[in-house]
């Protein structure tokens, strides 16, 4: 018998850090960037915070005296501030510069990996760990802790309430960002910008103002994937490359997604569900297969990404000025 | 000069884009009440100019006063803040927004689509047009699409209107049923500005006209005080000889026959439906329609280009009359027999020539295939584009310049130019005089008057019925994809063939 | 008279004519402000005199021999892969799956050395083994080309997702062949036999793959110079209607570029299986996939050009990894060098491309600047 109750749980915490990737990068390719450096805003997320854990547990001699809110907020303020520091990076040279958003984001998924893993290094190496990795235990607790009563409701509190805040936040940030691009003037706005930016300049909208602000909070928003990622799912142990090829993943939720936040949410736990689904099903003594399975994320997105420009469907087809530059006085 | 009722008023406006003065020390006044058209050949900086005021472009030297206050409008949004509205020539919509959507674009306060659906209706019900506020951009003809931006101007409770080119895509009807909604805003008192070519419609919709040309401002009418010819004059700066050369068919021979042609587009729509006729070699054979009745489908489907239904036929007939299907070939077959296609598209570069590549790469596009190598032969197209360079007189730096830095008339030069030294046997060509000066105009009716005179069966689509009229040997009419007449060009009446462009059922002309 | 403050006080302009000698300038400049970057950055970290840095990086890649053929090595590939992307960009067909398209050539490469062992004699590997590559980078590449140009689904999402499929499969196929039985690596394949390992010519165990990647950087020049193609393939990039116009087949030409593309590719994960590394592992490309794109793109797609940029990065990077290894950093500071590096020179593209004009308030006319 398939264990659903001990599957959905591992798959919703799979799909987590999923979610805020695609929101994110849906926030920002519905202002027409493409951001491919959003695997390297997630590390660079990750490692922030783990920056900020690290030293405020530094700073603290005792751990009896840290005080759960500085916990949270610590490694949460900072990392929204690198993941924010990233953002604004592309959108310098994305949008004022104007350079190619592909080679951009390229680059600063280089620099992002390379960032979080050379300040994940050092500070294994700075707190003298036996093994190569760096565990922040105390304040994952913090991240880590379920709903109340999650305990007492048996499957149902396991399924729906055994999760650490950020993935609630998750789920919250999700719809928040569907409802907004849906049904209000600032989600028409952002969208227009993503369809034709000539057209939104010449209403008066503030292309270059959008598409920072949007680009920007994507960023945050997946940078927090990063943070849920260490201090949740991994329970506040950072090792280098740990984190993998979510960020692409991620990437992938988007189209899978057809650009849609609200979808999100249950094709993350999907795609979280694909990742681990090598763990439940029999496979024997073939652990070759499991490679196979963890494949499937990848290929169920380049199946929706054929039907629906097979479908040719408008409302489904990517953003018309994705990957675009957008500079009014061209001619 | 200022007085209370000017809206508009530019003083010594000057914009520069790279080496070219798109405008050169404007001055000019918009009044209320009034609907000022704006003339110029293209190219003239009409355009430069209407984007200053609706904030897309920013001045190099000047002063915009609005309402006789000194203005800085910087951007789009200042614009609108100011009330001035602008109807780009190509649309500002988004595609995949609705109706409502896009009027709302850019304005502030809370989205309620419900209440921006009601408002849209009392405009519409004001001045009488017609706008689903849900349906999608995507599925809209462009006279809807046009509705929706002069719905979304007037949303915006705009009283300065500036409309670019408006009617260059309309029906008749439409564009009477536009110009009465415009007549009764200037006479709720809105300043209207109007960009147009068609010198009728300047006469019938204006009260003043204002004239630029080569970036400069010219002078100004009242429209009652004028008349064509002058309001001609001031736009090209000498008269211009308005006779169009047309010489008798020597021997004309069938060569294309088109037998029951229909063409569906995507969607689906009939676009052209059981067309027939046939054209002769040594002859100009017109084609007049109002746009977007199928003349792009006719000559891509006898290019190749297009899909047709079955029962469709086109022969190609050689000069000891044996027949040949066309339909069915490759484009490049049927390019290889000698049928030749200029077709000079809106923003003119997009078919038919490359903007990056210079003049060389340009005419290589014809004849790059030539020779048995993988590679290239550079010689021959090198030597082309001298020819038309020093034939056709184009202005260009040097043959290494991209075609896209060259003016509107140079491109059209290089790209009729290129498909008659094909030597074809058959030249189609559409709109070849698109936005052309009256000069360049003429070298190009010359141009296919040359090929006519060696034997080569022209199709030649065009805006221009006057044009029409005084070039074509015959005159094919097009109503909504049907043929509604052929008639000798020679005697044919300017009503006759506008009322057979918008009825159908006219006179059938004689078929030689 | 009063000039309102909202004026705009930047405004820029397209330059109109540029010297040739103009990029070259700017990217030094960018250069030299990246590395100066890098130099604080390193100062901070290392408390190390800067000057230091530059000996660093000159030592990385230049310091002896062996350090120059690996950094020869290392551009010949980078190279490789970036020569493969070019004629897709050029026809403006995203394709960010060279890695993907090079790995799954590497796998091809290492199965035909597994399963031919025993078959084959050493040259009818090494054929099969350049057959099998090539043709496995060319489907790769094929499948998105096919989509791309039958329902014009988005090239650059779909080569993305590719690059995960092909790591998944090796993946699979390191189980599968593991070596030691448990370890989940395949490790040196035939290292007793050397069999289908290319020949070592020279005397020098890289040689080979340079002067192969030479050959196809100069055969590249030619081919989107010069030939039929290359022009087919600029003119579908620059204007897909006027290349039907024209009567060119575009779906053809996108499908036959992104074959080739692929099969370049497969010519790279060829060398780096059979010549440099004669194992197969999930990261042998090593990100040069996406390398590739940054430097096909900062050379504008000139394959001599490239040459350049890839010796470039390559030189800074194991620069970079010189750093790290002398002052005991992690490898990874290499990444966040190059990526600051990157972030210069990708920013100084537009002060090729653009003037920029700054009013100042008061001031009439629009003064001039960079």
């Amino acid at each position: 018998m398939f264990d659903f109750i001990s599957f959905i749980p591992r798959a919703v915490v799979q799909g987590i850090p999923l979610l805020f990737g695609s929101t994110g990068e849906t926030l920002s390719e519905k202002a027409g960037n493409l951001n491919l450096g959003i695997p390297g805003v997630m590390y660079t997320g990750g490692i922030c915070g783990v920056i900020g854990a690290f030293l405020y547990e530094q700073s603290v001699p005792n751990k009896a005296d840290i005080i759960p809110l500085f916990a949270i907020l610590v490694p949460l303020l900072s990392c929204l501030l690198g993941s924010l520091l990233m953002g604004l990076i592309y959108c310098f040279l994305t949008v004022n510069l104007r350079a190619n958003q592909n080679v951009t984001g390229l680059a600063m998924t280089t620099f992002g990996v390379g960032i979080g893993n050379f300040f994940g290094g050092s500070l294994i190496k700075l707190s003298g760990s036996a093994v190569p990795s760096i565990a922040l235990s105390t304040t994952s607790s913090f991240f880590h802790a379920g709903l109340p009563f999650a305990d007492d409701l048996g499957w149902f509190g396991k399924i729906f309430l055994s999760y650490g805040f950020l993935a609630y936040a998750a789920i919250a940030i999700s719809l928040v960002t569907a409802y907004v691009l849906r049904r209000t003037r600032t989600g028409l706005h952002l969208r227009s910008i993503g369809e034709s930016p000539a057209t939104a300049d010449a209403a008066g909208i503030n292309v270059k103002k959008y598409k920072y602000v949007a680009t920007c909070l994507g960023c945050m928003i997946a940078g927090l994937g990063g943070l849920y990622y260490v201090m949740d799912y991994a329970s506040g142990v950072w090792s280098n490359n740990a984190f993998g090829d979510r960020g692409w993943l991620a990437i992938a939720l988007v189209i899978f997604t057809i650009w849609r936040p609200n979808v999100g949410v249950l094709s993350s736990i999907l795609f979280g569900g694909l990742y681990i689904l090598h763990m439940y099903i029999p496979s024997g003594t073939n652990l070759a297969i499991k490679e196979l399975y963890k494949m499937l994320p990848y290929v169920v997105t380049i199946v929706v990404l054929i039907l629906t420009s097979t479908r040719k469907k408008r409302e489904d087809q990517p953003p018309q000025s994705l990957g675009l530059p957008y500079f009014r006085e061209e001619r | 000069m200022e007085n209370s009722n000017s809206a508009v008023s530019l003083r010594n406006i000057t914009k520069r884009f790279g080496a070219t003065t798109a405008n050169d020390h404007v001055t000019l006044d918009i009044r209320k009440g009034e609907i000022l058209a704006l003339l110029g050949e293209n190219g003239s900086g009409k355009t430069t100019l209407m984007n200053m005021i609706s904030g897309i472009y920013y001045p190099d030297e000047g002063q915009i006063l609005i309402n006789g206050k000194e203005t800085v409008i910087s951007s789009p949004k200042d614009a609108i803040n100011l009330g001035i509205g602008m109807i780009h020539q190509h649309f500002k919509l988004v595609d995949v927004l609705t109706a409502a959507e896009n009027i709302e674009l850019g304005l502030g306060g809370k989205l309620n689509l419900k209440q921006t659906a009601k408002k849209i209706q009392e405009i519409c019900s004001a001045y009488g047009f017609e706008v689903d506020p849900n349906q999608k951009v995507y599925d809209m003809s462009v006279s809807q699409k046009q509705t929706v931006e002069i719905v979304k101007v007037l949303y915006r409770g705009a009283d300065i209107l500036i409309l670019d080119e408006p009617t260059a895509v309309l029906t008749p009807q439409e564009t009477e049923k536009l110009f009465t909604v415009l007549r009764n805003m200037r006479d709720s008192g809105k300043a209207i500005v109007i960009i147009t070519h068609k010198m009728h419609e300047v006469e019938s919709i204006s009260d003043r006209v204002a004239i630029l040309r080569k970036g400069q401002y010219v002078g100004e009418k009242m429209t009652k005080d004028t008349n064509a010819q002058e309001m001609t004059n001031m736009m090209v700066g000498h008269t211009v000889a308005l006779n169009i050369e047309r010489p008798e068919p020597v021997s004309p021979k069938p060569r294309i026959e088109v037998k029951d042609l229909t063409v569906l587009d995507e969607e689906g729509i009939v676009k052209l439906d059981h067309v027939s006729f046939t054209a002769y070699s040594g002859e100009i054979l017109g084609v007049a329609g109002i746009s977007g009745c199928g003349q792009k489908e006719l000559l891509e489907a006898i290019a190749g280009l297009q899909v047709t239904e079955p029962g469709s036929s086109i022969s190609y007939i050689t000069d000891d009359g044996q027949k040949e299907e066309l339909i069915g070939k490759d484009p490049l077959e049927i390019q290889e027999m000698g049928v030749a296609l200029s077709f000079v598209p809106e923003d003119r570069l997009g078919m038919g020539l490359v903007g990056s590549m210079d003049i060389n790469d340009n005419m290589m596009l014809r004849s790059f295939r030539h020779g048995h190598t993988a590679f290239t032969d550079r010689k021959a197209p090198h030597e082309v584009a001298e020819q038309v360079v020093d034939e056709l007189e184009v202005a260009t730096p040097s043959l290494n310049t991209p075609v896209s830095r060259l003016s509107g008339g140079n491109v059209q030069k290089i790209l009729v130019g290129r498909e008659i030294t094909t030597a074809p046997s058959v030249l189609l060509t559409a709109y070849a005089v698109r936005g052309l000066d009256i000069n360049s105009s003429y070298t190009i009716y010359h141009l296919i008057n040359e090929q006519k005179k060696q034997g080569v069966a022209v199709i030649y689509v065009g805006e221009d019925l006057d044009v029409l009229l005084e070039l074509a040997d015959r005159i094919l009419v097009l109503c909504g994809g049907k043929v509604s007449g052929i008639l000798p060009g020679r005697n044919a009446i300017k009503s006759q063939v506008g009322m057979m462009m918008t009825h159908m059922g006219g006179t059938k002309g004689d078929e030689k | 008279m009063t000039k309102n403050k909202r004026e705009p006080l930047i405004h820029i302009t397209k330059r109109v004519n540029i010297p040739i000698w103009f990029p070259l300038v700017v990217h030094a400049a960018a250069l030299l402000l990246a590395l100066l970057a890098c130099a604080v950055l390193t100062l901070v970290m290392t408390g190390e005199n800067p000057l230091s840095l530059l000996n660093s990086i000159i030592n990385g890649s230049f310091g002896s021999s062996r350090k120059i053929w690996v950094m020869l090595q290392n551009t010949a590939m980078l190279l490789c892969v970036s020569l493969a992307v070019t004629p897709a960009f050029r026809m403006r067909f995203w394709n960010i799956g060279a890695e993907g398209q090079t790995l799954i050539a590497c796998l091809a490469s290492a199965a035909c050395m597994i399963l031919l062992r025993d078959v084959l004699p050493n040259w009818a590997i090494i054929v099969c083994m350049a057959a099998a590559s090539m043709l496995a980078g060319a489907v790769w590449g094929l499948i998105p080309a096919v989509f791309k140009a039958k329902w014009g689904t988005n090239e650059t999402l779909f080569t993305l997702m590719m690059n995960y499929i092909a790591t998944q499969l090796v993946a699979f196929f390191c189980v599968v062949w593991e070596s030691p039985k448990g370890s989940g690596q395949i490790g040196i394949i035939n290292q007793r036999t050397e069999l289908g390992w290319l020949p070592v010519i020279g005397g020098q165990r890289y040689l080979l793959n340079v002067i192969v990647v030479g050959l196809i950087c100069v055969a590249m020049h030619f081919y989107l110079r010069y030939s039929k193609h290359g022009f087919e393939i600029s003119v579908v990039g620059e204007s897909v209607k006027t290349a039907h116009y024209v009567g060119i087949k575009v779906e053809k030409v996108i499908i036959r570029t992104m074959l080739l593309s692929g099969a370049v590719c497969g010519i790279a994960g060829f060398l780096l299986v059979g010549s440099t590394n004669h194992t197969l592992t999930t990261t042998l490309v090593n990100g040069r996939g996406f390398t590739a794109v940054m430097v096909s793109w900062l050379a504008k797609f000139s394959p001599f050009w490239m040459i350049m940029i890839s010796m470039l990065l390559v030189v800074l990077e194991r620069g970079a990894g010189e750093i790290s290894t002398k002052f005991g950093l992690n490898q990874s500071y290499s990444d966040m060098l190059t990526g600051i590096i990157l972030f210069f020179i990708i920013g100084s593209e537009f002060f090729i491309m653009y003037r920029v004009h700054f009013r100042k308030p008061g001031d009439k006319e629009g003064k001039l600047n960079v």
